[in-house]
């Protein structure tokens, strides 16, 4: 048993023990569960993948004469400026003014929002846009002026949803190529598209909400950011395994962090030909082995995590509830599953070898000193499920 | 013995009306593949494929092709692939036909490219997130 404090102090010192999520599995063989959870203060987390619930806000500092933004473009991609004078938010979806989007189908959306973002943190000129009514206090109504990540004064990631627990896998049973968030799917079962860092990816080693909650530290493309909030869709009522791991989506974590301090290898624009722009995030989680109990969670390995295999042609744009079977990670990434008794090779949305370099990576931060945990203020809710939206005439009553 | 080697033609807005995949048949006695073409009258264009025959008959078929005012470039890779752009997703995987662009250690899942097995089907181009498959012409 330790404590949080305990563990931070060993940090400090720059006596931690720590390994990574995939390393654990092997040590926790070795050493056996009690000896193992003596010797080991962390095990790090970590995932890269597309997470389309990601923007930033960002403040540009007022010009001379002042200006009350009420439409504003970054790069020609609009920013939603209802909030105060010259704060603006730019999400990871958004596309470029003028994209013909899929009226030339499939659209090949080759800029965005994520684009955006990336060049933020890349240190490059974005040009800015913006546009008023004009007011007594902000008499300016119109300008246009070329900025970097420097010149502003914040720009703050502000992630709602993002670390899907567990993904679904992507297939198409239909007769026709479709477009999908999870890349192009050929007819007739041809590939299956998955996304999920496996036994590496953070809620998978912590099913429970243990000891990732509101106001756990993670780090966010390189930069220490925290969990702000349950994730939107969190849906911790869901089908798990008898390991408590989730069978389907389930939970999902809301980040943030300074974007000012984030590397752009980690942040990448995304380009989904037939569905549109999103941004690419490397996040990396550190899980303190409290107890056995919490250390055997972090030994899961991919043959142990279960995701439903869904048709995107028919049965998830419908919403059928329909799944054509389940398969591991282990399987997933071997490069060949089994549906319906048919062999179908196997594609990843997220990067496994992004995800394997970031647990790395946060681990030397650890070992180095540099990165303290911080215990939860508040654990994320159990017992949660997620409502439909229902198309409905306007109540008269 | 016969040698195969992948070549590019490069029309330099010549006006070559010669056919001249039939003549590198008929006259060199060499076998052609072609991966990528573009030739359009008044614009410059280019002939991406691979060669197989004697060297001596190869060596003959280059000189007549120069003489057509034709340029010649060996080992010139039409499909790009970054690197640095490259997350190893691993989306390209299932849709490259020929496995260039493959996953040799299903242990660390970095994504590798062969230039060698690729026949510039340019699947890969749209359907990369990250924009690392570009074409040089």
């Amino acid at each position: 048993m330790k404590t949080y404090e305990e563990i931070n102090r060993k940090i400090e010192a720059k006596k931690a023990v720590v390994l990574t999520a995939e390393e654990i599995i092997q040590y926790v063989e070795k050493k056996g569960l009690e000896q193992a959870a003596d010797e080991v203060d962390v095990v790090t987390t970590a995932t890269f993948g597309p997470m389309c619930s990601s923007g930033c806000f960002l403040n540009f500092g007022h010009s001379t004469p002042r200006i009350r933004i009420t439409e504003a473009w970054l790069d020609d991609v609009l920013l939603y400026s209802g909030i105060a004078a010259v704060d603006a938010y730019l999400g990871a979806t958004q596309l470029r003014h003028n994209d013909p989007a899929n009226m030339d189908y499939p659209g090949t959306f080759k800029f965005g929002g994520g684009h955006v973002i990336e060049k933020l943190v890349a240190g490059e000129q974005v040009q800015l846009f913006a546009l008023s009514y004009g007011t007594d206090d902000y008499p300016r109504r119109e300008l246009r002026t070329y900025l970097t990540i420097h010149d502003l004064n914040q720009a703050i990631m502000v992630n709602p949803r993002n670390c899907y627990q567990n993904y679904n896998v992507a297939v198409n049973a239909g007769e026709r190529p479709i477009y999908t968030y999870m890349g192009m799917l050929k007819p007739g079962l041809k590939n299956a598209s998955y996304s999920s860092a496996g036994q590496l990816s953070p809620l998978l080693n912590d099913p429970y909400y243990e000891t990732i909650g509101i106001g756990t530290a993670v780090w966010l493309a390189g930069a220490r950011g925290h969990v702000y909030a349950e994730g939107t869709q969190f849906t911790s009522l869901c089908e798990r395994g008898p390991n408590d791991v989730p069978m389907e989506g389930a939970g999902t974590l809301a980040l943030t962090a300074d974007m000012k301090k984030m590397k752009s290898h980690w942040v990448r624009g995304v380009s989904l030909v037939g569905y549109g722009v999103s941004l690419a995030l490397g996040v990396g989680v550190p899980i303190p082995i409290l107890n056995p109990h919490i250390l055997k969670r972090t030994t899961v390995r991919d043959s142990e995590i279960f995701a439903p295999i869904i048709d995107y042609s028919e049965d998830y744009p419908q919403r059928t509830g329909k799944t054509l079977g389940r398969v591991s990670y282990a399987e997933l990434k071997s490069g060949e599953i089994t549906v319906q008794g048919k062999q179908v090779p196997t594609a990843s949305l997220s990067s496994y070898a992004y995800a394997l370099e970031i647990a790395e990576l946060l681990k030397e931060e650890i070992l180095r000193g540099e990165f303290l945990l911080s215990p939860p203020l508040e654990r994320l809710p159990l017992g949660k499920s997620s409502k439909s939206l229902e198309i409905r005439g306007r109540n008269n009553s | 013995m016969t040698t195969t080697k992948r070549v590019l033609f490069y029309f330099p807005k010549s006006e070559t009306e010669k056919p001249i995949v039939y003549q590198l048949v008929k006259d060199y006695d060499l076998m052609v593949n072609i991966f990528r073409a573009k030739v359009t009258p008044d614009e410059e264009g280019y002939l991406l494929l691979d060669i197989t025959g004697k060297q001596p008959d190869i060596d003959r078929a280059y000189q007549w092709i120069r003489s057509l005012g034709v340029q010649i470039r060996e080992d010139v890779k039409g499909m790009r692939w970054d690197r640095d752009k490259c997350t190893s997703c691993g989306a390209c995987i299932t849709q490259c036909p020929t496995g260039a662009l493959h996953i040799p250690n299903r242990k660390t899942m970095k994504v590798e490219f062969n230039s060698e097995n690729c026949i510039e089907c340019m699947n890969c181009i749209p359907l990369c997130p990250f924009g690392a498959c570009t074409s040089q012409f």
